[in-house]
């Protein structure tokens, strides 16, 4: 076989990106391995978070070095997740479906790529820039109309800034899909008497239903991750499982956000090797879902070569 | 009775031309088509109403602290400007796109063109799971491995490949569906007068797809501008202007100023964060409406 310097050169820098993947996974695991053996199942189902005392001797379990009453217990931010990112899709849904349904029957296509590009445009904005609009605008409105204990920022505040970021996924998967559905569904239904409305319900959104999910599935995937908006709105709730859409929160990466400093005190680096934990747990959640997303995403191509 | 006028909506002609009474299932369906259309109108309002909101307050409180010693001061507590977290925000994306471009468009080259078999959709797979990882968990994984690990520090170095970890697989997907675009004849022809990979990489199927790779790197630049999680645990926080060192020296970037900033009590300080929030947004927007007025729906990501 001929030596081909050229693609040999391009194949070694393309594999840089998987070496990258597995070296993310790698070092995660590696790293947390101390505090995957301390905390073992635990870690999973307690509630309580404590770095225990970093100014006294630490003490030694199973042979490794831990700070006094150290306790790392991360169910809170799975329920702050997972509250969160689900009530950001309920509130998502339906805007992001009835949105991509004007845009694609009613608004006239002169228009529809200024309109569909703003919506796209929101995906865009960076995540800091929503968490700052959160603070300035929807903190003060929630806690001046909403809520009863008079503050805005908690589990309410970070869905619908999680459900804005997330919208235009779902949206503009959708819209891609709608204008895609053949003529001939469309226009049996017109024939059979059906309003328009009813074409679109009946005839035209059962062909995407596929589609949708998978999209619904992928905006999943950017709001169990997202961070910094989260971050900035929720609260920062620790310790104690939300009770109330006004419940102070914590997610799973807004946690990690906010540990820097403490991680960076901890003589043991027991912390530092827990929230290495953590973010492999954020990481086996994610990957999970975005799976999800590409399966169903693929079963769409197999269900049109059908019909 | 009328004529039966022409009407081009279809279903509307029985109710319409023939002027019978409608009957209560008519009306209760064409009532609830009217609902559903409006809820539906309301939908697109309520999703483009908040984007509208935010470039408007942003804008608003941005412009009203705008002065020009934003762009001569360092950043010391509420006072001063912003320089140096220009500096450092230009200088991390600069050497993570210095990074990321060859790294990213050699990725699409060899996608596009040798890419057929399990280990090309095995990287596609992996490069598509790297774009889905949360920004926090790159950070963090910079954190141990490169702060700690490696002992940098909170420095310019960790920072800028934090981020070029980050846009790479962009880079890499949108250089590859660029590529994929221009014709084969072109390839077989510059093939068949004896040119060689790189010639025909170079000098035919990267020329014809500049505008698709332009438009990716361009992309990648504002996704780094606007990044905050992965910076957090890489480049810490400055006071001071770049001092030439790569590692061993925490630098200033602006998404720091907004989130920071917009905790302080007092107005000094949100006035800063939403001076760095609107330079951010208006580099990111205009980025990209710019790349989505030239490339009309031309789906690249």
């Amino acid at each position: 076989m001929k030596l081909r310097p050229f693609r040999l050169t391009v194949l070694g820098l393309s594999l840089l990106i998987p070496a990258a993947l597995c070296a993310v996974v790698l070092f995660l695991v590696l790293y947390s391995g101390q505090a995957i053996v301390f905390n073992g199942l635990r870690f999973l189902t307690q509630v309580n978070w404590n770095l225990g005392d970093l100014y006294d001797d630490p003490v030694v379990v199973h042979g490794i070095q831990v700070p006094a009453g150290a306790n790392y217990g991360i169910l809170v931010f799975i329920a702050g997740t997972l509250a969160s990112s689900a009530i950001a899709i309920v509130i998502a849904v339906p805007l992001a479906v009835g949105a991509s349904i004007f845009l694609a029957e009613i608004v006239p296509s002169k228009i529809r790529p200024a309109l569909s590009m703003l919506v796209e445009l929101i995906a865009v904005v960076p995540s800091v820039v929503f968490g700052l609009w959160g603070i300035a605008v929807l903190v003060p409105f929630i806690g001046h109309y909403l809520s009863p204990n008079g503050s805005g920022y908690g589990l309410l505040a970070a869905s619908i800034v999680l459900a804005l970021m997330i919208t235009p996924i779902i949206a503009s998967t959708l819209l891609d899909a709608l204008l895609q559905v053949p003529r001939e569904n469309r226009e049996s239904a017109f024939a059979l008497g059906a309003t328009h409305f009813e074409v679109v319900m009946k005839a035209i959104m059962p062909m995407v239903r596929t589609t949708l999910i998978g999209g619904i599935v992928l905006a999943l995937g950017r709001a169990l991750g997202e961070t910094m908006a989260v971050l900035m709105v929720s609260g920062g709730g620790l310790n104690i499982l939300p009770t109330s859409l006004f419940s102070p929160i914590s997610t799973i990466s807004s946690f990690i956000a906010s540990q820097l400093d403490s991680a960076e005190t901890d003589p043991t680096n027991m912390s530092v090797r827990a929230l290495a934990e953590i973010a492999l747990v954020l990481f086996i959640i994610t990957l999970s879902v975005n799976a999800c997303a590409k399966l169903l995403s693929s079963g769409v191509l197999r269900v049109r070569k059908r019909a | 009775m009328p004529a039966p006028n022409f009407c081009p909506r279809g279903s509307y002609v029985s109710a319409n031309a023939l002027k019978s009474p409608r009957t209560a299932l008519e009306l209760r369906r064409i009532i609830i088509g009217r609902i559903g259309w409006c809820l539906c109108g309301l939908g697109l309002l309520l999703v483009i109403g908040p984007l509208i909101d935010i470039v408007a307050v942003v804008t608003w409180h941005g412009i009203a602290a705008f002065s020009p010693h934003l762009f001569t001061e360092n950043t010391t507590g509420p006072n001063g400007g912003l320089a140096n977290a220009i500096a450092g925000t230009f200088l991390i994306t600069l050497f993570a796109m210095l990074i990321a471009i060859p790294l990213g468009v050699s990725a699409g080259i060899h996608l596009s063109e040798y890419g057929r078999g399990k280990l090309a959709s095995a990287t596609r797979f992996m490069s598509d799971t790297l774009t889905g990882t949360p920004s926090i968990v790159l950070g963090y994984f910079s954190y141990i491995v490169m702060i700690i690990g490696l002992g940098w520090g909170f420095s310019l170095a960790a920072a800028s490949i934090t981020i070029a970890i980050l846009i790479v697989p962009y880079l890499a997907r949108i250089t590859e569906l660029s590529l994929q675009q221009v014709p084969n004849t072109m390839r077989e022809a510059a093939y068949a007068l004896g040119a060689k990979d790189s010639t025909v990489v170079f000098k035919v199927v990267l020329p014809a797809a500049s505008s698709g790779v332009l438009t990716g790197a361009l992309l990648a630049l504002a996704i780094s501008v606007g990044e905050t999680a992965p910076l957090i645990y890489t480049a810490g926080w400055s006071n001071y202007g770049w001092n030439g060192q790569f590692a061993h020296e925490p630098v200033a970037y602006l998404t720091y100023v907004i989130w920071t900033f917009i905790d302080q009590p007092d107005a000094k300080s949100h006035a800063l964060a939403f001076a760095a929030a609107f330079l951010v947004m208006v580099v990111v927007l205009a980025i990209n409406v710019g790349v989505r007025l030239t490339v009309r729906r031309k789906k690249l990501v």
